[in-house]
């Protein structure tokens, strides 16, 4: 029996609606107590000092890129997951356009058996919406359910052809599986590389309008309801995307959206000035798509996070070796790995206060979880929860440090970041994952 | 910085234009085929006063121009700075007898490539060259025809010719350099 | 910000008095060309007048003066070039430069030939000066991040061509002198010109009013003021915007007509190249309504009988030619600014006295 004991941190577990100071103590990789003083309670465990820090479930993410196999140049399982770890992550769920894309029992298995030798926290892989992510044929949904795909997603790639998109909804209903979009007409996209606006022409780059986005929600929904199936919407970025998930939701579609950290923190100005406006940067590691957006669209996703018309927010970890980005702003590959800065930069809009802490604990953990119903799954009961029983998967948080990021310092193997020299304010301390340490800070003290 | 010592004022710089005029038509016989031509800058105002004077005596002006060697330094890359060139207008060159004019003579390299620049725009039969000063340090095989005033100098003095058109004032000075470590 | 475009000061010349030698190049401050967004209106004003000095180079019996022997200019084209690249090659050998021209094809660029190594190479090779023409924007940008060597910009995707720019300033300067209060419109593709681009900073710069007119399809989103927050309203250039020519040209000083590229039309941005000839081609009676003593200018090259007829193209107004020339003086010019202060490799700086005389 190993016992880790966590001492007088501030417990925010928003699934129980608990935040107060507490001990918890974990007893065999499950939470056994949560409690003031339950850790005295423990004569011999493994003990935390939690005093000043956060404890709150380990964070679950909707949407990484863990490359492995195909890309292990950009990342590897073993790699993201540390860095995952690093993060404050317990569960990842992993895209499938790896080489060859997860469209096949044997692709899904391959990564869940390198999971298992490799990870450092849990993959639940994604499978293929479509055959080779071609947009063609579906792939063979069931098969892959039966593999233990968590959802179907093309990601990058969106389904363009509504047909076929609205047979993957209905085929998805039979697996209740959510099928995951990234929203994005390749028609009117066509070859942009920026959010179109302003800096766009500042830049002389052709842009990716905002309807390009704002289109495939409004046509996926209506599919969405037609169908009945459920359809989440991948890393939504405008604030026309918004209004009509809110108005989804309000008709009662089972529609459930995630965003990231950069769009709701940085805008597209990001692009050409890199926040010191002194040259021109073009900026390779603030190419994303969907592309960063304007002030108005930050303030539409921060509110629609904070009234859970957001579920989640999920990373779109993509990491690219500095031979996909030290190039021409055309031929970069677009993305940014997010994994080990998500916690600091989501925590700007705590500290200018736009979002409580707890409600973001909530978006990182139980949110996501229950928006594709994975505490449903056998073995991930309580996922994203600190309820007795429930999986010992926490993180341990400082929302106070002040860190300076340095990509030479990822545990990633992707050091494309938009934030290099920049100081955030919030550090994961410490990861624990099934009741054990997979990460920890000098800051974290044992007792 | 050191105190500039005067080698030369107003007066006496008057009188050596005087003399160079004379010398100059001397040399040349009369004022035919002759063409002042200034070196930017104030070998321009030289060559303008050295004109007048013959004016003054000849009663004839001999045509003057004005070169700018700027382009023609082969010394850009260890100069350190760019300097802005100054307009060159020149009269007919083509088998003249050019008298360049220049205020300073020092290691040469002005006067080659006053010469190099010359020839761009034609072929004058003979060039001379007049200084105002020769202060020596040659560094190439070049030497003045006719010279205002021999002033010896070490190798980082400073040397000053300052026109009234330009700086307000007539004079020479010697500013005195650092000794060569 | 940018918002030193408004809030410079052109400064007076400083001329030296106490020594004997030419006025210094003060008014400089570039190691690279990248665009015209960060040049001062004293900038400008110092790259016309040396290239003033430049044309009278050019008029000489043997235009050929030692000025950047030993100074190595690499002409790095990864686009197709006739005119911008012969003006860069001549201004280099009437220098005294060494000048190399190559051509890479965007297609090497994609099989894994970055641009990177590319520039590095030639720098390893002892260039001082790389002239790059690119069809992506920002691909100078990139060049100048990682190499020593001045990085010049001949165009880069719809964003910059600041040499265009300036030798069209200097060709309007020659005719109208003082730019500051003229009416400049610029008609045609606004969206994917470069030239555009470039030359909204340098008319900025100088204080002329600008106006730019095509077909909504062909202007740029964000591009009017008020379609900017409030805080980048200085991070383009001020512009007033038309979509009628006949209205855009009236009362203009300067009009010049921007090359259509007849992609447009298949990238359904257009009807139709005809419809597009009756709606912005430039024409006498278009131009009736300018100023009578207004320019024409044309970046070239162009497309007589769309964008701009055959006949004001060779009218009276016309100073299309001239542009060419001029660009030659004003590339000399930029040439000269940018080898100054630099040394060669094992050679060490003299005494400013001895460099001087």
């Amino acid at each position: 029996m190993t016992t880790l004991a966590i001492h007088n941190g501030r417990v925010i577990d928003p699934a129980l609606g608990r935040d107060g100071i507490a001990d918890l103590v974990i007893v065999d990789g499950r939470i056994s107590r949560v409690g003031p003083n339950e850790g005295d309670m423990v004569v011999e465990a493994e003990r935390i000092d939690a005093s000043g820090l956060v404890v709150a479930p380990g964070f679950v993410d909707l949407h990484v890129h863990l490359r492995e196999p195909g890309f292990e140049y950009k990342e590897t399982i073993a790699s993201g997951t540390a860095a995952a770890a690093r993060g404050g992550y317990t569960t990842v769920c992993a895209m499938p356009n790896t080489r060859p894309p997860l469209d096949s029992r044997a692709a899904v298995e391959s990564v869940l058996r390198e999971a298992e030798a490799s990870a450092r926290v849990r993959v639940l892989p994604i499978g293929c919406i479509t055959s080779g992510r071609a947009g063609k044929e579906l792939a063979p949904a069931g098969e892959l359910a039966g593999a233990g795909v968590v959802a179907l997603s093309d990601d990058g790639d969106a389904v363009a052809d509504p047909s076929l998109m609205r047979h993957a909804l209905e085929y998805s209903t039979r697996f209740g599986l959510p099928v995951a979009q990234h929203c994005e007409d390749p028609r009117l996209v066509r070859d942009g590389q920026m959010h179109e606006g302003w800096v766009a022409t500042r830049l002389g780059l052709r842009g990716r309008p905002a309807s390009a986005e704002e289109t495939f929600v409004a046509r996926d929904i209506a599919l969405a309801e037609l169908t009945g199936a459920h359809l989440h919407i991948c890393h939504v970025s405008t604030a026309g995307s918004v209004a009509l998930i809110r108005a989804a939701r309000e008709r009662g579609a089972h529609v459930t959206a995630e965003v990231t950290p950069h769009h709701l923190t940085l805008s597209h100005e990001e692009v050409a000035f890199g926040g010191s406006y002194a040259e021109l940067t073009y900026d390779t590691n603030a190419k994303v798509n969907p592309p960063l957006r304007e002030e108005s669209d930050l303030e539409a996703l921060i509110a629609a996070l904070r009234d859970g018309v957001i579920d989640a927010v999920a990373t779109d970890h993509a990491p690219h070796a500095t031979i996909d980005k030290e190039i021409e702003f055309d031929l970069a590959a677009p993305g940014i790995s997010g994994l080990e800065t998500a916690f600091g930069l989501a925590m700007r809009l705590v500290h200018e206060g736009r979002l409580s802490l707890p409600t973001l604990v909530e978006r990182l953990t139980v949110g996501p979880v229950r928006a594709w119903g994975l505490d449903r799954r056998h073995g991930l009961e309580g996922l994203g929860t600190l309820a007795p029983g429930a999986l010992g998967d926490l993180v341990l948080l400082d929302p106070e440090a002040d860190w300076t990021v340095d990509p030479e310092r990822f545990a990633s193997r992707g050091r494309n970041t938009p934030l290099a020299g920049r100081t955030l304010r919030g550090g994961v301390v410490a990861t624990v994952f099934g009741g054990r340490l997979v990460h920890q800070t000098e800051r974290a003290v044992a007792l | 910085m050191p105190d500039p010592a005067l080698v030369l004022d107003a007066e006496g710089i008057r009188r050596a234009v005087t003399r160079l005029g004379h010398e100059i038509v001397e040399a040349n016989r009369g004022v035919d085929d002759l063409v002042l031509v200034g070196i930017q800058s104030r070998g321009v105002t030289l060559a303008e006063r050295i004109a007048s004077a013959i004016e003054a005596f000849e009663h004839r002006r001999p045509p003057t121009g004005a070169l700018d060697v700027t382009m023609h330094r082969d010394d850009f890359a260890r100069s350190g700075l760019r300097q802005t060139p100054r307009p060159t207008r020149l009269p007919a060159i083509e088998g003249k007898i050019v008298v360049l004019v220049d205020d300073v003579l020092y290691t040469g390299r002005t006067i080659r490539a006053a010469m190099d620049t010359l020839n761009d725009y034609g072929r004058p039969a003979v060039i001379r060259l007049v200084v105002l000063v020769d202060r020596g340090h040659r560094e190439l095989p070049i030497r003045a025809d006719l010279v205002g005033k021999n002033i010896p100098t070490a190798r980082f003095d400073d040397v000053r010719v300052l026109l009234n058109e330009e700086d307000g004032r007539d004079a020479v000075e010697v500013v005195p350099g650092k000794v060569e470590a | 910000m940018t918002t030193e475009i408004t809030s410079r000061v052109a400064g007076s010349r400083r001329h030296n008095a106490r020594t004997s030698e030419s006025p210094r190049t003060d008014a400089w401050n570039h190691t690279d060309i990248l665009d015209l967004d960060d040049f001062t209106r004293e900038e400008i004003d110092t790259v016309l007048e040396l290239a003033d000095r430049m044309r009278e180079i050019l008029d000489r019996r043997i235009a050929r003066v030692p000025a950047l022997r030993g100074f190595t200019v690499v002409n790095l084209f990864y686009e197709p070039s006739t005119r911008t690249r012969a003006s860069f090659e001549l201004a280099g050998k009437v220098l005294g430069a060494d000048v190399l021209s190559l051509s890479a094809s965007t297609s090497s660029v994609q099989k894994g030939e970055s641009l990177i190594d590319t520039v590095r190479t030639m720098r390893a090779m002892r260039a001082d000066a790389i002239v790059i023409r690119h069809a992506m924007a920002g691909a100078p940008y990139l060049a100048a991040k990682h190499t020593d060597a001045s990085i010049i910009n001949a165009g880069d995707g719809a964003h910059a061509h600041p040499t265009q720019a300036l030798l069209d300033l200097y060709t309007m300067r020659r005719h109208v002198g003082e730019l500051a209060g003229k009416r400049v419109v610029m008609v045609g593709d606004i969206a994917h010109s470069r030239v555009a681009r470039s030359d909204l900073w340098g008319l900025a710069a100088v204080g002329a009013e600008v106006v730019v007119c095509g077909p909504p399809t062909l202007l740029p989103r964000g591009l009017r003021a008020g379609d900017r927050p409030a805080h980048a309203e200085s991070a383009l250039p001020p512009v007033t915007i038309e979509t009628d020519a006949d209205r855009a040209i009236a009362g203009a000083d300067v009009v010049m007509a921007l090359r259509l590229q007849s992609e447009r039309q298949e990238g359904g941005l257009l009807p139709s190249l005809h419809e597009y000839a009756q709606h912005y081609q430039v024409t006498a009676e278009r131009l009736a309504r300018a100023q009578p003593n207004h320019l024409l200018m044309h970046p070239g090259p162009k497309n007589e009988g769309i964008e701009i007829s055959g006949a004001v193209a060779k009218g009276s107004h016309s100073i299309i030619e001239e542009q060419v020339t001029n660009g030659v003086a004003v590339r000399m010019a930029l040439l000269y600014l940018l080898s100054g202060g630099k040394e060669l490799p094992g050679e060490a700086a003299p005494a400013r006295e001895e460099a001087r005389r």
